[in-house]
């Protein structure tokens, strides 16, 4: 009886399925904001990785005859006090956002998800150990504790990526356990359990999946903050050091020529702005492409 | 026959606020090797919790509070809940199917990924291998066109095919028992007696012993070669599916039969339902717990506490004091 349905022809030549990922695309690329965003983000991953060819003067030693300069042909976006052209530390500076916003975020999921993980599969001593220390994290204000841990630590780009890293991995964990305290309990996870699955598989193999699609809308998101940050650092005068380029160190360095070349502020400002704008939209767009509520709506 | 598995005396309680509910208390069975065994009670009288426990399955607030599993010659219950030797036996050596076979798939892994997932684990199988057995599985279980429907999403399968999917899963080590936990329960009449019937050709194929764990004493009576009839977390009465269908002798078993409707029977006969409601597991007097709800009581069953199981004849026990077999007549 059992291989009596196997040839049954009506069914085996099911209508072609619209796969997964084409579905995906089509809700994620369906706003023109969204475009926009992936646009930008992806202007921005290009200028950070060529930016020695992309950059048209030094960036970091200037010609002191050319200081202040307005926009003009030579200098699209004019120069700074020691005579080092705008764009091109504008340039090098996405370097600066986007290794502090990726590895920062990196670790923040990595270490983030494991521990909320953890914590919500095993519950009782673990659950309470882990999220008891999180809670206590989450009570110092992010910038608030990358300002201390600068001033235990010193300055430097790494101290702010460790800095900002330990404020961004509590609310990764919180979102992950609560993920997991309500995924662990669905039929498939004793399913697996009475095949003999281990609990790190059923972790690995079962939750995680079902888990990444917020938690990569998070981790978009928690981008664009975490780049803020940065620039709030450095424009505090903490992070890279002179003569290295960051956004928010521009800012800072120029606003004391605000009423004479505003450029210099307004150049790293807008293109802080414009970054995190981006980044938030294709969160958004994200969200949107991964929200099993729209699935067959579109 | 020989026998694959005894449970002696088990015991799992859950721990709530309002006090300790024993929800099995001291049960005893055993399953012969290609047997298949029903086990039937209503909601709540512990039946799926106890099949949970011989794999050691119960959760907090549950526990495991006494008893033994004695399978292949070792304890089960003396494994590490979640270790590595009990891991080994599940999947492996018994396998189970739920209720739920909408729920028991992870909606975002395909059905090949779940299905090579045990045969890897166990069987030790290469990607390749594992993947054409999965398909020949697939086919087994009587899904059609299964090498093109291996890719697909549990979402993509009516439950009727997905709890074809769980027995492929189950049966895919070549485990000894199968254990069916209200296999049919979530799906409709037709489907139900197809999967019952896939499910005895498959244990005959794979060799191995089936357990129905079921509220319906229809499913049994057609599969089950011995019936276990349960009730607030003990067995009432056990025999062959012969003596609980031709000579029910326990009142619960009785008043079960009595509120189903049969074919052969003379019209007009009026379905009886049984009265009152189980009892509350929490503070359970020692008299039997049927007792509220039974039409053959005696003054015997309020003043001794509830008998063992006694053999009326032969195989066939019930746990009761009172003569059932003059009344019934």
């Amino acid at each position: 009886m059992a291989e009596k349905n196997t040839d049954n022809k009506e069914f085996s030549e099911a209508p072609p399925r619209v796969s997964e990922w084409r579905r995906f695309w089509r809700v994620f690329l369906q706003r023109r904001i969204v475009i926009f965003g992936l646009v930008v983000f992806g202007l921005l991953v290009f200028s950070a990785i060529f930016a020695n060819f992309l950059a048209p003067h030094d960036a970091f030693r200037g010609n002191m005859a050319d200081s202040l300069q307005q926009p003009n042909r030579t200098y699209w976006l004019g120069t700074d006090i020691q005579g080092r052209d705008t764009l091109s530390r504008l340039i090098f500076g996405t370097r600066t956002a986007l290794e502090v916003g990726f590895i920062t975020v990196g670790v923040a999921a990595v270490v983030g998800t494991t521990l909320g993980m953890i914590a919500g599969f095993f519950g009782g001593v673990a659950s309470a150990v882990i999220m008891r220390v999180m809670d206590a994290l989450m009570s110092f204000p992010m910038l608030i504790l990358a300002l201390l841990l600068s001033a235990v630590l010193g300055g430097g780009i790494q101290n702010v990526i460790i800095a900002l890293s330990i404020a961004s991995v509590p609310g990764n964990a919180r979102v992950m356990n609560g993920l997991a305290l309500s995924l662990k309990e669905n039929d498939y996870v004793m399913a697996e359990r009475s095949m003999g699955s281990s609990s790190l598989r059923i972790m690995m193999g079962h939750i995680l999946p079902n888990a990444l699609p917020p938690i990569i809308v998070l981790i978009t998101l928690q981008l664009g903050g975490l780049i803020m940050a940065e620039a709030g650092l450095s424009f505090l005068g903490i992070g890279i050091k002179p003569p290295g380029a960051a956004w928010g160190a521009m800012v800072n360095d120029g606003y004391r020529y605000l009423l004479t070349n505003p450029i210099l502020s307004f150049a790293p400002g807008i293109a802080i702005m414009l970054v995190v704008f981006a980044f938030n939209m294709v969160g958004d767009g994200l969200r949107d492409a991964l929200d099993p509520r729209l699935r067959g709506v579109l | 026959m020989t026998e694959l598995l005894r449970v002696n005396n088990l015991v799992t309680q859950f721990k709530t606020e309002s006090g300790v509910v024993r929800a099995v208390d001291g049960i005893s069975y055993y399953i012969d090797e290609l047997e298949i065994v029903g086990l039937v009670g209503e909601s709540g009288c512990g039946k799926s919790v106890s099949q949970l426990s011989t794999m050691q399955l119960i959760s907090a607030p549950g526990e495991i509070a006494g008893g033994e599993v004695i399978f292949e010659g070792q304890n089960l219950l003396k494994f590490e809940a979640n270790g590595p030797r009990m891991r080994a036996v599940r999947g492996a050596k018994i396998a189970m199917i739920f209720q739920e076979p909408m729920t028991s798939l992870n909606p975002v892994l395909t059905i090949g990924q779940q299905l090579t997932e045990m045969l890897v684990l166990h069987m030790k199988m290469s990607d390749d291998t594992s993947r054409k057995r999965a398909i020949e599985l697939m086919s087994m279980v009587g899904i059609p066109g299964a090498a093109s429907r291996i890719d697909d999403y549990p979402h993509h399968f009516s439950g009727g095919m997905r709890q074809r999917v769980m027995i492929a899963m189950a049966l895919s080590c070549n485990p000894r028992i199968l254990i069916a936990d209200e296999p049919t329960t979530a799906l409709d009449v037709t489907t139900q007696a197809q999967l019952l019937e896939l499910m005895k050709d498959m244990v005959q194929h794979f060799r191995a012993s089936l357990v129905i764990v079921t509220h319906n004493l229809g499913v049994v009576a057609r599969y089950a070669q011995r019936i276990y009839i349960m009730y607030a977390g003990r067995i009432v009465e056990s025999g062959t599916t012969k003596d609980i269908f031709g000579n029910p002798r326990h009142p619960y078993t009785i008043g079960l039969l009595k509120c189903i409707p049969r074919l052969d029977e003379e019209e007009g006969r009026k379905l009886v339902p049984i009265e009152g409601l189980p009892p509350n597991l929490i503070n359970m007097p020692s008299t039997c717990a049927f007792l509220p709800r039974c039409h053959y009581k005696i003054d015997k069953c309020f003043k001794e506490p509830w008998p063992g199981l006694t053999s009326v004849n032969g195989n066939h026990f019930i746990r009761c004091y009172a003569d059932t077999k003059e009344k019934n007549k």
